[in-house]
């Protein structure tokens, strides 16, 4: 058997590139999806500076409906999803004591379906003309649209997607599988519950989402007839099956962002999460009603009253669970010791923010008056309250949360400060105004406005804000790239609760040496509270068993990818070629044995600091 | 500008979906200030105070105060839900009525309060209006009566569009393959302001048109001009006209019809010289009427007319096209 010496011999990047590390793959998905935040920022900020003045030339009208594509699509896909999965990858197992996610393998063929389905995605801009149909492509505009664009967003959704769930199902496995001994699922720490409901949302809505992408390649690419009126087809099927999928995409990206304000608050609060069962039952009911709601985006196309009165009620309900958290939040702050740190602050400015950006969303829910706020600037606010200040205030206070657990030093707090507050203050200053924008008569996706129409000047704050926040994120950059000797007191910087507090900074590779024994929810607080500060071991010191690295995952993301630009040129040769190299791949992988290796106890020991 | 916001409607069911916003307005502002009032207190009360190292209990939970606010939640929800729900079907029915209930409406609606029905075919990127009852097809700009309700029937014939006209009614889309209704009513005489909100291609920001609302007598002189144009209304004054009206039956008829001749692949012509804007937007002016004409795709792009040039028609031949064009009246 090898052992871990002979794999250290590598060099860096065939150790990162070959990686079944849950730990860096996590780290790979969050600078994937914070290089695609960046360019996804960029775009917003072109829309903005196009917005800013009436009847502006900046940018053409196809290039401003490319770029609103690509920024929904970019951020929903390829930057606000990965963040939340390089978390989970990271910090889930640790916060159930596993050595690792239930399939490496499979982990690391998700990530590299996402960040080449990003690369086919993004290629489109320099292969002639990016998507240009809008995030949701609602046929028939998605099918009739000339050009490549179209093809690329399928191809890329399609390979990138296929990713996501395979990383869905790896999270569900390992949650259910492989939590340390008396980590009962109610003693699980809410992170790793959203991530689990997360998950279960992925994995019965991305399928919906496969279909509706397989149609739409249908129709553009061998001519099928599925959204063609003429040919019998019919375009509102393309919108119920594509918000199947894409209503439960938002509480994809909502979830997660709950689990971590649920550990920041609780731990920056000292305190307990006040209502633990009631806060994961409302996990559970959010994700459930997440499913049931899909319609109300479609008020509009004339489905009748009685289904629009369904799905009016039905979204209005899910105001309950949430209302439910908001509270329950509040009540663990009550009574607490509340330190400010910037994890915090972004914390406890979701709350407000979300509130704001939840209740417009009630509004949205009454079907006769969305009559008037639908596919206006009104509901580009609502959402961007409800995904910045829930997902990205989540992304961020995630971020300098675990950030000393991840990469071994603290961000600045000082800098963070300034961050959050230009932020929060660009955000709402962005985001608040466009909801009268749109009831005055802003239609969202248009690539300009007349003059003398009445939202010159708001536009123009509008743009103001989103600056502000541009301005902020660099200095976020800065904070990365400057704080690296903050290295002291990495371990358990924040006096944490969770299980991921009891690990070394940086993490081993086996994360745990012993398995430990977990006897209560927050179960390091709980040792803290009741012991010594350690966790007890629930097994002897004994050597441990690593999955091998591999290199197949890229070549089978490659082979696949391959096949995706055959599809979107219509070249025969080289979806064959692609797809073979796929498989290929896959055959190496069933027929290779690999056992993997084994660490020897005297090198744990070594690690510890007792050999 | 006015007549186009949603918060200052001009109309039975502008008034109505206001009143709805208004309502959750007051609902929603309610919980948020119970929030913002328990989160600011929080934040002041149970800070980190210097040198305070105290260990705060360990609270699981409340089952009453967790039941109160499951509870609260959805009474207020109920208060939003039923108005809503009454309004959805409100805004569904048309008046129209339906097969089976032809017979027994037939008596109580009165000769004249019959909703007036009006299609409205939306393509990349302009508005044309028919009226089946009255035979007029109309371009760009929607003629309604005041005293009577409007039902507007929804057609799309590419891509789909949706019509908003936000001072009178709310927004249905136009879905290619599918009907859909709306109705309002307009009581006052005004310009008000459409807008499609579905993105539909590159000049979707440019798919404006406008709803006029006139008293009945006018409303039924247009009508009658659009349908069967008086020889004295269309017939082009002077030299320059009736050769504007040569190049216009060269160059133009195949798309754009003025009374019964012409085709339907561009706006009607009939009452061309009533229009305030050029292609949806520009001012109306010879100057902009010229440049669209030259070349539409810079203004408008990806729409579906053709550019002339120079060759096809000369800029002379122009000024007579725009003079002819310019004397299209049904109102006058």
């Amino acid at each position: 058997m090898s052992n871990s010496t002979a794999s250290s011999k590598k060099s860096v990047l065939w150790d990162w590139l070959t990686t079944v590390d849950h730990k860096k793959i996590g780290i790979m998905y969050f600078f994937g999806g914070l290089f695609f935040f960046t360019i996804a920022g960029i775009e917003a900020m072109l829309m903005r500076i196009q917005l800013m003045f009436p009847e502006m030339g900046f940018l053409g009208e196809q290039t401003y409906n490319e770029l609103l594509t690509m920024h929904g699509t970019t951020m929903l896909f390829l930057a606000a999803m990965p963040l939340f999965f390089g978390f989970m990858n990271f910090v889930m197992p640790l916060q159930i004591g596993a050595r690792d996610v239930a399939f490496p393998f499979i982990n690391s063929l998700g990530l590299w379906l996402f960040i080449f389905g990003g690369i086919i995605l993004n290629i489109s801009m320099l292969a002639g003309g990016a998507p240009d149909a809008g995030w949701t492509a609602y046929a028939p505009l998605s099918t009739t649209s000339p050009g490549n664009g179209v093809d690329f967003y399928v191809m890329g959704l399609q390979v990138a997607g296929a990713g996501t769930l395979m990383s869905a199902i790896n999270f569900l496995v390992t949650i259910v599988n492989m939590r340390a001994p008396g980590m009962s699922m109610m003693r699980m720490p809410l992170f790793t519950w959203t991530t689990f409901v997360t998950s279960m949302l992925i994995l019965f809505a991305f399928p919906a989402l496969t279909i509706g992408l397989l149609l739409l390649m249908m129709d553009r690419v061998f001519g099928g007839a599925f959204f063609d009126t003429a040919m019998g087809g019919n375009v509102v099927i393309y919108q119920h099956i594509f918000w199947i999928f894409g209503h439960p995409e938002v509480y994809i990206l909502i979830l997660p962002a709950f689990g971590i304000f649920s550990e920041i608050i609780s731990t920056f609060a000292k305190k307990r999460l006040f209502g633990y069962s009631a806060m994961v039952f409302a996990t559970m009911i959010i994700g459930f009603l997440g499913f049931m709601v899909w319609a109300h985006h479609m008020f509009t196309v004339g489905m009748g009253p009685v289904a629009n009165a369904i799905f009016a009620v039905a979204t209005m309900a899910i105001a309950v669970p949430t209302g439910i958290k908001i509270f329950n939040w509040l009540l663990t702050l009550w009574g607490g010791r509340i330190s400010f740190t910037v994890a915090n602050l972004f914390a406890l400015a979701f709350i407000p923010s979300f509130v704001l950006g939840g209740v417009t969303g009630v509004q949205l829910a009454m079907s006769a008056a969305d009559y008037q706020f639908h596919d206006t600037y009104f509901v580009v606010a609502h959402f961007h309250y409800v995904i910045i200040g829930g997902s990205v205030f989540g992304i961020f206070a995630g971020t300098f949360y675990w950030w000393p657990k991840m990469f071994g030093y603290r961000l600045s707090e000082s800098l963070g400060k300034w961050f959050f507050w230009l932020f929060l203050i660009g955000f709402h200053l962005t985001f608040f105004i466009q909801h009268f924008l749109g009831l005055i008569g802003m239609p969202r996706r248009v690539a300009s406005y007349l003059d003398g129409q009445g939202f010159n000047e708001m536009n123009f704050i509008s743009s103001m804000g989103a600056f502000l926040m541009a301005v902020a994120f660099i200095l976020l950059v800065i904070n990365v790239l400057i704080s690296r000797k903050n290295t002291d007191n990495v371990q358990d910087p924040w006096d944490g609760r969770t299980l991921e507090w009891a690990t070394t900074s940086p993490v081993q590779e086996y994360n745990f040496a012993q398995t430990p024994l977990i006897r209560d929810l927050d179960a390091l607080w709980y040792e803290k509270m009741s012991g010594n500060g350690k966790m007890k071991a629930a097994e002897p010191l004994d050597e441990i068993h690593m999955p091998n690295g591999s290199i197949l995952p890229i070549f089978i993301a490659l082979g696949l990818s391959i096949a995706a630009f055959g599809v979107i040129y219509s070249a025969w040769f080289v979806i064959g070629a692609g797809l073979l190299l796929t498989f290929a791949m896959m055959f190496i992988r069933s027929i290779k044995e690999d056992h993997g290796y084994h660490i020897p106890v005297s090198e744990i020991k070594k690690d510890k600091g007792e050999g | 500008m006015e007549n186009l916001s949603a918060l200052d409607p001009r109309g039975p069911v502008a008034e109505m979906q206001l009143s709805l916003i208004q309502l959750s307005l007051y609902v929603m502002i309610f919980v948020i200030v119970v929030v913002f009032a328990i989160y600011t207190f929080v934040l002041i009360r149970f800070r980190e105070k210097p040198g305070d190292t105290h260990i705060p209990k360990q609270v699981h939970g409340n089952r009453a105060l967790e039941f109160i606010w499951t509870a609260i939640p959805i009474l207020l929800l109920l208060i939003l839900a039923i108005p809503n729900v009454m309004e959805t079907f409100t805004l569904a029915d048309t008046g129209i009525p339906e097969n089976g209930e032809e017979a027994e409406a037939e008596g109580e609606e009165a000769e004249g309060e019959e909703p007036l029905v009006v299609e409205a075919h939306a393509h990349q990127f302009w508005w044309e209006f028919v009226y089946p009852d009255l035979e007029v097809n109309a371009g760009q700009d929607l003629y309604i009566p005041t005293d009577r309700r409007i039902v507007v029937e929804l057609h799309a014939s590419d891509v789909i569009h949706s019509f908003w006209v936000p001072s009178l009614a709310g927004k249905q889309d136009n879905v290619p393959g599918i009907t859909n209704d709306l109705w309002f009513e307009a009581p006052e005489e005004g310009v008000y302001f459409g807008k499609c909100t579905e993105l539909c291609g590159a000049s979707h920001w440019l798919m404006d048109f406008k709803v006029l609302a006139v008293d009945p007598d006018t409303f039924d002189t247009w009508a009658e001009g659009m349908a069967e144009p008086d020889q004295e209304l269309t017939e082009p004054e002077g030299e320059v006209a009736v050769e504007g009206r040569e190049i216009f039956e060269a160059n133009c008829i195949q798309c754009h019809a003025v009374g019964e001749d012409g085709g339907a692949e561009g706006p009607n012509f009939t009452n061309f010289g009533e229009r305030t804007v050029v292609a949806g937007f520009l001012d109306y002016e010879e100057e902009n009427i010229h440049d669209w004409i030259r070349d539409p795709a810079s203004l408008k792009p990806d729409n579906q007319m053709p550019a002339f040039d120079e060759n096809t028609i000369s800029d002379e031949e122009m000024d007579a096209l725009i003079e002819y064009i310019d004397g299209l009246k049904v109102l006058e």
